[in-house]
């Protein structure tokens, strides 16, 4: 092996850490991680929203073929919202647009994440995993007043 | 390399079985587009029936019978010992057979699953059956493979692997780690719940095995792309390999790396610690590595072919490398291709990154750039290639292969940038747009362009088909007598190569010791946290089926 070939190696090795330390950095440092394994929590029949306090909100979301239960939820800004997502049925996905909300909704299986709204408007949320011949029309939305 | 005449045509209807996959394949793609962006909508059942025909032929069936018949030929070539005849057959028509049956299942729509098929969505058994014996058939290959590697040992003692043939032992490595995963998936569980011997399934537990088997598919398909990239390209560029011990290490840490990150493809699933995910995704990282290695040391040997065929200058040798020829201009789309797709593959494997893009167009947008285009475009070039090698026929119109492989990168390029601001806009893949509610009318435009550039990629297509086909009507020009692969001269030679690095028991066993590490923490949270559920669904209805 030569010695170009040696730097160019080398300088790849570096950009590879570089790209990892700040991705994890940001998990630890800033909260922006993905969901983990929760045992707390038992698949849900039902969705709902449960107000915690003035800022928190729970939702538990329950995906099915085809729609979301809630599939409108209304908070006010600032809010934090704790969001749980299982299956009635199939395999779903819940996708928050502008945010970095992207949760697996499995039969016998709960999942979870935390956001925060601070800006009102209209957030879309779609169902991204193939869920059966109506899967295009999956959609809700979270209303931030 | 006098290679028998059975196995040149059964190389060659290996490439046919391929190539009939991706013809019914990019019909499908087109009308994907056409679909999603509302240019001509397809009801539901069509759209999602023609999708899982549209993954499973070009994705799965395409790739298989091109790479099994492809490392045939390199096989034979490499270490000049025969195959068995009687397993080439019988490798073939087992895959043959697999492949009709999950195709009839799905043209008859009892398995729109889409070719990942998570349950509790739930195709015939036949899909699952027909799936099952694709793969059997493929590793009768790799016996077949591995029996003549060992043979070739014994013959030649203390010899150290030729290049080419590192690759192939690479990819079938690569390949039988990847499809215990599925294995375990399909045979202990899909197949009995989908015959009702077992009532209840665990679709956490099943995604788990299917992604320990998807990954690594992903490096079954595209290290045979290297493999050309590597050893045959150079040569045709007028050059040589330019490192041929950076070869060797490539194709090793392939095999060492490519089956422990698995979970890079659920970074959003529930029941697994995030920490796992943490460390799939560094070595989804690290995996990266003989990409970037490979980036260097081909664009050096095509700098050294350059400078060979009289360019200079710091940048402008490029100018000298033969751009008009067919089989440089398939292989430099698919590298060109390649960086875009590589990097938009980082952003995939980025952790928390992943949860703005998973599942959203951007996906389908990065992958058409890899599988679909590197991948795609190498085996496409290389089809043409050995058809001429193999039949002695002339290539019918090498102008117009140059033309296609340019046509490809150009629609895939934009293709895939409009399908990737799409997924930015949080636009999800696998769905039917143009039926979708929730579209704003400025993302449909991303969509519209996406089919711009589907369409062109739809033409290049039939134009690749043309000239294939165009050769196969061609006269024999000569009796095939001997196969001469144009295999590269290294720049580097190997010297002094350590022994370890030609000691496959090493590798396989550092890999398979790096799978337990890494996947023992997340069976047991599977385990612990996520349940078995009853029944299954077929995608027409949400009740469950009787
Ligand atoms: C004319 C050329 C092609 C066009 C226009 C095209 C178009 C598309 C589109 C629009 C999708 C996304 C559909 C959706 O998510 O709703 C898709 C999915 C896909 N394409 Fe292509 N494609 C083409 C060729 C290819 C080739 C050559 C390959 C691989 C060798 C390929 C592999 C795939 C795979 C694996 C999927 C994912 C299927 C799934 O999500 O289940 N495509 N294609
Ligand atoms: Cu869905
Ligand atoms: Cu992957």
């Amino acid at each position: 092996m030569d010695r170009y070939e040696n730097i160019a190696i080398r300088a790849a090795l570096m950009l590879i850490g570089v790209f990892f330390i700040a991705v994890i950095g940001l998990a630890i440092l800033k909260g922006i991680d993905v969901p983990t394994c929760i045992t707390d929590f038992p698949p849900f029949k039902e969705g709902k929203v449960i107000k915690l306090s003035d800022k928190e909100y729970q939702v538990q979301i329950l995906a099915r073929m085809w729609r979301f239960e809630p599939n409108r939820i209304e908070i006010p800004a600032g809010s934090k919202v704790i969001i749980y997502t299982t299956s009635a049925d199939v395999q779903h996905g819940f996708e928050i647009e502008g945010k970095a909300v992207n949760l697996m909704a499995i039969p016998g299986a709960v999942n979870k994440a935390e956001v925060v709204f601070n800006k009102p408007g209209t957030y879309r949320f779609v169902c991204n995993e193939f869920c059966g011949i109506g899967h295009q029309a999956m959609y809700g939305e979270i209303i931030v007043k | 390399m006098r290679m028998e005449k059975y196995l040149r045509s059964m190389v060659m209807w290996h490439i046919y079985v391929g190539l009939l996959a991706i013809s019914v394949g990019v019909i499908f793609g087109l009308l994907q587009v056409l679909s999603r962006s509302g240019i001509y909508v397809l009801p539901p059942n069509i759209y999602y029936q023609g999708l899982t025909l549209h993954g499973v032929l070009n994705a799965v069936v395409f790739t298989t019978f091109f790479i099994v018949g492809f490392l045939y030929v390199i096989t034979e070539t490499t270490l000049k010992e025969k195959l068995n005849k009687g397993l080439v057959y019988l490798s073939f028509f087992t895959m043959l057979i697999g492949t009709l049956l999950a195709g009839i299942s799905i043209l008859t729509n009892k398995a729109t699953v889409l070719y990942t098929f998570y349950p509790p969505l739930k195709a015939s058994p036949m899909f699952y059956i027909g799936a099952t014996l694709l793969i059997v058939g493929s590793w009768i290959a790799v016996l077949n493979t591995s029996l003549t590697f060992l043979r070739w040992r014994r013959n030649n003692p203390g010899q150290k692997t030729p290049g080419p043939m590192v690759a192939v032992i690479s990819i079938y490595t690569v390949w039988m780690l990847a499809t215990i995963g599925v294995a375990i998936e399909v045979l202990f569980f899909l197949i009995p719940w989908s015959l009702g011997i077992v009532k209840s399934i665990n679709p956490e537990l099943a995604r788990t095995l299917f992604w320990w088997f998807g990954h690594p598919l992903v490096y079954f398909w595209l290290l045979p792309a290297y493999l050309a990239w590597y050893y045959i390209l150079p040569k045709v560029a007028g050059g040589k390999l330019y490192s041929e011990v950076a070869a060797r290490i490539v194709f090793i840490m392939f095999i060492v790396f490519s089956t422990p990150v698995g979970l890079h493809h659920q970074y959003s699933d529930p029941g697994i610690t995030n920490v796992w995910k943490g460390v799939h995704a560094f070595f989804t990282f690290m995996v990266a590595l003989p990409s970037f290695i490979t980036a260097f040391t081909i664009a050096a040997s095509l700098e050294y072919a350059a400078r060979k065929n009289g360019g200079n200058g710091l940048f402008s040798w490029w100018k000298k490398l033969p751009w008009g020829n067919y089989f440089f201009a398939y292989m430099i789309s698919a590298m060109i291709a390649f960086i875009f797709g590589g990097i938009s593959g980082i952003v995939n494997a980025s952790y928390n990154m992943n949860q703005v893009v998973h599942n959203t167009s951007w996906v389908p947008g990065h992958f058409h750039l890899t599988v679909g285009s590197a991948v795609f475009l190498t085996f496409l070039g290389l089809s043409l290639y050995l058809a001429n090698k193999l039949t002695g026929k002339k290539i019918f119109n090498e102008k117009l292969g140059t033309l296609s492989a340019y046509l490809w990168l150009i629609g895939v390029l934009i293709f895939s940038w409009g399908m990737m601001q799409l997924g930015r806009a949080g636009i999800p893949r696998r769905t039917n747009l143009g039926l979708a509610p929730y579209m704003t009318p400025e993302e449909r435009i991303f969509m519209i362009i996406a089919a711009v550039g589907g369409i062109i990629m739809f033409i290049s297509a039939v134009l690749f088909l043309i000239n294939f086909v165009g050769t196969l009507l061609n006269k024999k020009e000569k009796e095939v007598e001997l196969v001469e692969i144009d295999y590269a001269d290294a720049y580097y030679k190997e010297t002094n190569l350590s022994p370890i690095w030609d000691n496959w028991k090493v590798w396989i066993g550092i890999a398979i010791l790096l799978i337990i590490i890494n996947y023992t923490p997340v069976f047991y949270d599977v385990f612990r946290a996520t349940y078995f559920v009853e029944g299954g669904y077929s995608p027409f209805s949400p009740l469950p089926m009787k």
